[in-house]
């Protein structure tokens, strides 16, 4: 009986000094976290795809929360709603931006750009990249191996085998750019998504003298300048036997479209054209 | 005891077919393409223009930095243009395009077959006419000679090796210069010695070729300060790092040069080039190639002028054999399969290597069984299968602590992988984006 009383006494004493000080250390070494950090955090949509330029959703909230300004950060996943809920959040004000979308500037399919070897080693953009120029006879375009897709976090871009270009699907891909960074040939571009999801860019990345570009891609930009001359905005430059379309500029007037003689030029998601018939009217 | 690197290291088949093919003269004719980064360091700049003559050994572009290399014409004719032209692997690069008219030499270069024994020039002098001829290694790297000559402040050459190794497979480029071209060799040795100030030179050969240690052995009574290291057989005997351990028994440090072990390699060919440069004021305006392969109609070996059309090569050779699966520029273990036969050979072209479907197929790769056998190979010591995960997960700091960046890519690892994984495919992705990190480093 004894012992157990004494047992007893020993270790509950036991327990109450140690939590003491271990009260008193943690008072101590307390370190103050601001509670806002983890309410932000639990608005973000917690994907950790890197796409806001920190190192995943936690460290973007701290970022967010200890700015005073936070019109330069944006959640590419979140998009403008998520951003002004936080700013609404933390008495602070987040510029509205547009969305964007990862767009893939090269249209060599396999018709268009038949292939002179094959490659046997292993399935990776970057390993062809290193090695050599590619199967084709293209040293500027698509690898087909699909380093973007497995770089893509939210399924959003995929392989067509058909064409062994990539496709992105509009509606998932969020533009947190990781593509970008896995393409080594610097292929995929973020553009704006534009009204309806409408666009119109340059679908390649040629860097050859027409000539040369035109042989070894049928859909390779010649840098013709034939666009620049059609384009009433002045969004299209040329450099480096390339067209570009600036998406700051461009106002989706598709003048220049038609004109492009390799169909480089690519339009998204608008209407089919009034046809102008150049054919004698039916009568 | 015969001697060899210590560290990894393995044995494929022999292979040299062509090895008893005298070297042939190919005539320069059509349309050759030189270009202007034929060697590692800073492209050389043209010094002639579209429509400018030019004769055979005239200068054609200018090397631009130390670590730059001059750029001769190899035949004689009219410059049709300076423009963009595919390499083997279809990568885009500067060259000088030269249509064939005759076969006109520049005057000064002693053209006849007179052995010139006696060196009058000086070290300064010797080095001054290597950059001037724009000599490179030609034992795959093709780095500047004169770089090599010249040994930075504070630093000593104790040996001057030679490599005549050649041990990858199929090639006989190097064994034809020391069977057919054995003299000028002792005398471009002497040179290089005395370029370099040391009184003795090894020759690193290994014991699969004896007819030419025998040779090369009837000529050391004339000339003196020279001998002959008999290596055993073992692959990548070539590689500066192994031959420098064979020989003299010292380790080149991870990063460092060979010199900071107190050696200078030199390659047999470059030492043949030396000579020409020096005692027959030749530039490097051509060099052997081995046209080789088990299903070629005709094994050869070409005495190639640079700029010359691989397919071209092949020609001469019989034409591209129908089972033909690869063709490979340079030997079957470090070499790189070609995507464009009508590039032009460059100045450190060894071999035009035609391997059949059966040989060149690369097994499909399984998953790693863990038997280290890739580990035990290495020559450099390195841990091919991590560095290969690693790559593949893209974790670049962890790479350099794990030496990517001393891989010398001889492909010992994938030879042996039973597996038959992409380890080689991998590490060199590693090893590019470690060495580009290390470059942005230190700007």
């Amino acid at each position: 009986m004894n012992i157990i009383v004494s047992t007893i006494v020993i270790l509950s004493s036991l327990g109450v000094l140690s939590a003491v000080i271990l009260y008193l250390v943690a008072q101590k070494f307390q370190v103050y976290e601001d509670p806002r950090i983890d309410e932000v955090n639990e608005q973000l949509p917690g994907a950790n795809c890197g796409g806001c330029g920190f190192a995943g959703c936690r460290a973007f909230a701290e970022a967010l929360v200890k700015s005073d300004d936070i019109s330069a950060l944006l959640c590419p996943v979140g998009g403008s709603n998520t951003m002004t809920q936080i700013a609404e959040r933390l008495g602070k004000t987040a510029t509205a931006k547009e969305p964007l979308t990862a767009v893939v500037r090269c249209s060599g399919s396999c018709e268009v750009r038949p292939g002179i070897n094959s490659f046997d080693g292993p399935p990776s953009c970057a390993v062809m990249s290193v090695t050599y120029a590619g199967t084709t006879g293209c040293s500027f375009g698509c690898l087909g191996q699909g380093d973007c897709a497995v770089s893509c976090g939210f399924d959003a871009i995929h392989i067509n085998p058909a064409t062994m270009l990539p496709e992105v699907d509009d509606e998932k891909c969020t533009a947190c750019g990781a593509c970008v960074k896995a393409c080594p040939k610097f292929i995929i571009e973020l553009r704006k998504k534009g009204p309806k999801n409408r666009r119109i860019y340059v679908s390649c990345i040629n860097q050859d003298k027409g000539g040369i570009a035109r042989k070894s891609c049928a859909a390779a930009c010649i840098g013709c300048s034939k666009c620049l001359k059609a384009c009433p905005f002045e969004a299209i430059t040329i450099n480096n036997n390339l067209a570009y379309i600036d998406n700051t500029k461009c106002r989706l007037c598709r003048k220049c479209t038609p004109e492009c003689p390799t169909s480089a030029i690519r339009e998204l998601n608008f209407p089919p054209k009034k046809t102008i018939d150049k054919e004698p009217v039916a009568g | 005891m015969i001697k060899t690197f210590k560290l990894g290291g393995i044995h494929p088949a022999d292979q040299k077919i062509s090895a008893d093919v005298a070297v042939e003269q190919t005539a320069p004719e059509g349309t050759v393409q030189i270009f202007l980064s034929q060697h590692i360091g800073a492209p050389a700049e043209p010094v002639v223009a579209k429509g400018d003559r030019v004769k055979v050994g005239q200068l054609v572009a200018k090397a631009a930095g130390f670590v730059s290399a001059n750029i001769h014409s190899s035949v004689s004719g009219t410059v049709t243009n300076i423009d963009m032209v595919q390499d083997h692997l279809g990568i885009k690069k500067k060259a000088v395009i030269i249509k064939v008219e005759g076969d006109d030499w520049l005057e000064n270069i002693d053209r006849s077959e007179k052995i010139v024994g006696e060196i009058s020039l000086s070290s300064e002098e010797i080095r001054k006419k290597v950059a001037e001829m724009g000599i490179v290694g030609l034992g795959g790297a093709a780095f500047p000679s004169h770089v090599k000559l010249s040994v930075p402040p504070g630093k000593t050459a104790q040996y001057l090796i030679i490599n005549a190794a050649e041990c990858e497979p199929y090639l006989t480029s190097d064994y034809r210069v020391m069977m057919e071209h054995t003299e000028e060799l002792m005398i471009g040795i002497q040179i290089l010695k005395r370029a370099i100030g040391v009184s003795k030179a090894y020759i690193g050969i290994e014991i699969n070729k004896p007819a030419a240690i025998e040779k090369l052995k009837s000529f050391l009574p004339a000339y003196e300060g020279i001998e002959i290291v008999a290596l055993k057989k073992k692959y990548p005997q070539g590689g500066e790092k192994q031959l420098i351990k064979a020989v003299t028994g010292k380790e080149v440090p991870s990063g460092g040069l060979p010199i900071d072990a107190g050696a200078i390699v030199h390659n047999v060919g470059t030492t043949l080039s030396v000579y020409e440069a020096v005692q027959k004021n030749k530039p490097l305006i051509d060099n052997i190639v081995t046209i080789t392969g088990k299903s070629v109609a005709q094994q050869k070996n070409l005495l190639v002028r640079v700029g010359t059309p691989v397919s071209k090569l092949i020609e001469i050779a019989g034409g591209i054999p129908e089972n033909t699966g690869k063709i490979i520029l340079g030997g079957p273990m470090m070499g790189k399969a070609i995507s464009n036969v009508d590039a032009p050979t460059q100045k450190s072209a060894s071999s035009v290597l035609l391997m059949d479907e059966k040989e060149s197929y690369r097994g499909k790769p399984a998953v790693c069984i863990r038997c280290s056998r890739c580990i035990s190979v290495c020559p450099m010591g390195l841990e091919p299968y991590l560095i290969k995960r690693l790559s593949e997960r893209n974790m670049f700091d962890e790479l350099e602590t794990n030496s990517a960046h001393d891989c010398i890519e001889c492909g010992c690892c994938m030879y042996i992988c039973p597996a038959n994984l992409p380890l080689l495919d991998y590490i060199r992705l590693g090893k590019t984006e470690v060495l580009k990190r290390k470059r942005n480093r230190k700007l």
